[in-house]
């Protein structure tokens, strides 16, 4: 029988450095743990690699949201000159195109700015003013120089003993219970 | 994991090895990089030195409130722009400031894109003065629109009036320019900043610090999955921001070539304005960097190799300027049209020949020094240089809005300006403005990007073979 408690978010390992953290995470991952996340203070390709997640859809939300500007920031320009209100400019025809791309080459810079951002936000999930990892005092060390991985609960294979003996085998400086 | 340790101890040494290559210096750790980075803003006590630097800086910024204030009570007739000088102290100022922004996007998108290690330790700092001086920039144009209070009708949105944005002017495309420039270097910054300001949050150790800081940093862990997406946002908006930069200075330039004006109506004017602009942007950042990193002992970030390597994009840069100052000569002779070498003639000897002859000096002379690495490798030579170059791009506005415009086609038609006391007042007073932020900036937020240094460290580098075993 699992034994498994609504009060706890998981059980989290302490690592000194990047190296072992991303072999930890390996680890976890052959062992069958899947629901787990790894915490640095600085971005590892690796680590994402090692948790075996799919690459990000971001790019194609910008891709979507820089057509967006483009095919907008064009639109707007031959509604408002072409139809909403019609000015003869030194003869050009309303809908001069060459003079409307430095509008439309902005529009698609700003939308597909702003979709990298608020998509990157928005897949992350942030803003999230609570977080169980902050419940464990050492984890303000991850935005510093400490390196940690989190095994959750919610993982089909966790149990609380089993689960801290494999994670204290992988070279672990301290595993802590992250509570709710 | 005992076998990562050699490559890295070699990694080590290779870069305590050579002294003035290297972009950082040897010992530090990934905690004494956070430390030392942080301590400015959290342990620290604040410098006597910003104290009485931001009393000065701060004084001339309400400079800038007295003149605005007064320039809305009495209108533009308080400066000396006139017919023909229609453009004079606000666009030259205009452009100058645009153009020292570009730095900061050049040094954060564009050596991002080419893998410049050496961006690190000076594009946060980069990035916010590109903030500060677009929002410098902008003053200039709106206040030059006469009524500011009615800017907004620059947008397009659905009006009583019934009115819409005349698409077809240059000045249109620098609103759009400009703002999404503004923006877009905004939240590129802000992007940047979050990682360090989660880190400043677990730090702090005040109440009213652990709120400000957690607000700002939304929540950050660091999760392997959130740096995933982080890092390809950050770079999908380098791409973005790399066209970005090259188009707004293009955009202001169209300003100038779309009209008629000799010495305005040239073809050469889009790449001619985005080197002038990188050129005077890193001036700008090397006369702010030396100072700053001298005054906080950062020089172990910010060594030797990151000015040598500033000086030579001015060097490359100035060059190309000089050579936009060449065709630009060579054109108004060649294309043997009576207006555009009475312009260039009367640039070189007309009333104003000082300010052209200055500006070679400024522009095109003095740089030359930099081709000596011994003039690079001394500080405060390159901080002179860098001042010199500032005025100098100043200089080169002013060259192009004012004796452009002095003397056009019809003789009759023919002007001068002069500044006046409110001139003066609003273009230091925006210096001041600049200063100011930057100042505060100094105080409450980490000037170098902590975790982009801490990937520096070669102890950062991940030498794993995995098998996967499913």
């Amino acid at each position: 029988m699992p034994q498994r408690s609504p009060l706890m978010y998981g059980l989290m390992a302490e690592f000194e450095d990047p190296n072992a953290l991303v072999a930890a995470t390996y680890r976890a991952h052959d062992e069958g743990y899947r629901t787990m996340d790894a915490y640095s203070p600085f971005p590892i390709e690796e680590l994402h690699e090692a948790l075996g997640e799919p690459h990000t859809r971001l790019p194609l939300i910008v891709l979507i949201g820089g057509f967006c500007g483009c095919i907008g920031g064009y639109a707007l320009q031959y509604w408002a000159s072409g139809i909403a209100y019609p000015l003869n400019i030194s003869g050009k025809p309303y809908n001069s195109w060459p003079m409307f791309i430095p509008v439309t080459f902005e529009c698609t810079i700003l939308v597909a700015a702003l979709s990298a951002v608020l998509g990157m936000l928005a897949l992350n999930g942030l803003p999230m003013p609570y977080h169980p990892v902050f419940n464990v005092p050492r984890f303000a060390l991850a935005s510093r120089n400490r390196f940690f991985l989190c095994i959750e609960a919610r993982d089909s294979k966790f149990e609380l003993e089993k689960t801290r003996r494999f994670l204290e085998t992988l070279g672990a400086l301290e595993v802590s219970a992250v509570a709710h | 994991m005992t076998e990562s340790v050699q490559p890295t101890a070699e990694l080590h040494a290779a870069m305590a090895g050579a002294a003035d290559t290297r972009v950082l210096a040897p010992g530090h750790t990934f905690g004494s990089i956070t430390d030392k980075i942080s301590a400015v803003v959290m342990t620290q006590r604040t410098p006597m030195w910003w104290y009485l630097g931001f009393l000065v800086v701060s004084g001339f910024a309400l400079l800038l409130f007295v003149s605005l204030t007064y320039l809305l009570i009495r209108g533009v007739g308080i400066w000396g722009n006139n017919q023909p000088v229609g453009w004079a102290f606000d666009i030259t100022n205009f452009v100058w400031w645009i153009g020292i922004g570009h730095a900061g996007t050049l040094i954060s998108a564009i050596l991002l894109l080419f893998r410049q290690t050496w961006r690190t330790s000076i594009n946060r700092f980069a990035e916010a003065m590109t903030l500060f001086a677009v929002a410098c920039a902008g003053i200039f144009p709106l206040m030059h629109t006469g009524r500011p209070w009615l800017a907004y009708w620059l947008f397009p949105y659905p009006n009583t009036m019934m009115l819409w944005p005349q698409f077809k002017s240059p000045l249109i495309w620098d609103v759009f320019a400009v703002s999404t420039y503004g923006l877009v270097s905004l939240i590129f910054w802000y992007v940047g900043l979050i990682p360090d300001v989660a880190t400043l949050r677990d730090r702090a150790t005040t109440r009213i610090g652990r709120v400000m800081y957690g607000m700002m940093a939304m929540g950050w862990r660091g999760s392997a999955r959130h740096w995933h997406r982080y890092e390809t946002a950050y770079l999908l908006l380098a791409g973005l921001a790399t066209p970005l930069v090259v188009s707004v200075h293009s955009v202001v330039s169209l300003d100038f070539a779309v009209s008629v004006i000799p010495g305005w109506h040239t073809t050469l004017f889009p790449p001619y304005f985005v080197a002038g602009a990188i050129y005077s942007g890193f001036a700008m950042v090397l006369t702010l960097v030396i100072p700053i990193r001298a005054l906080y002992g950062f020089e172990d970030f910010i060594t030797m190799r990151h000015l040598q390597n500033m000086a030579k994009v001015m060097l490359a840069t100035g060059l190309i300027v000089a050579y936009g100052y060449m065709t630009e000569a060579f054109m108004a002779w060649f294309s043997q049209n009576q207006y555009e070498s009475f312009m260039m003639w009367n640039r070189m000897t007309g009333p104003y020949w000082w300010a052209y002859a200055t500006l070679i000096l400024c522009n095109v002379i003095t740089p030359q020094a930099l081709w000596f690495k011994r003039v690079r490798m001394s500080v405060p030579t390159l901080f002179v240089i860098a001042l010199i170059v500032n005025a100098g791009m100043w200089l080169e506005r002013f060259v192009i809005v004012v004796t452009s415009l002095h003397r056009d086609f019809l003789p009759s038609a023919w002007g001068r300006f002069s500044p006046t006391f409110w001139d003066w007042s609003t273009y230091l007073g925006t210096i001041g403005l600049f200063l100011t932020l930057l100042f505060l900036f100094l105080r409450v937020l980490p000037m170098i990007s902590m975790f982009e240094m801490r990937t520096l460290l070669p102890a950062a580098k991940v030498e794993l073979e995995h098998e996967r075993g499913v």
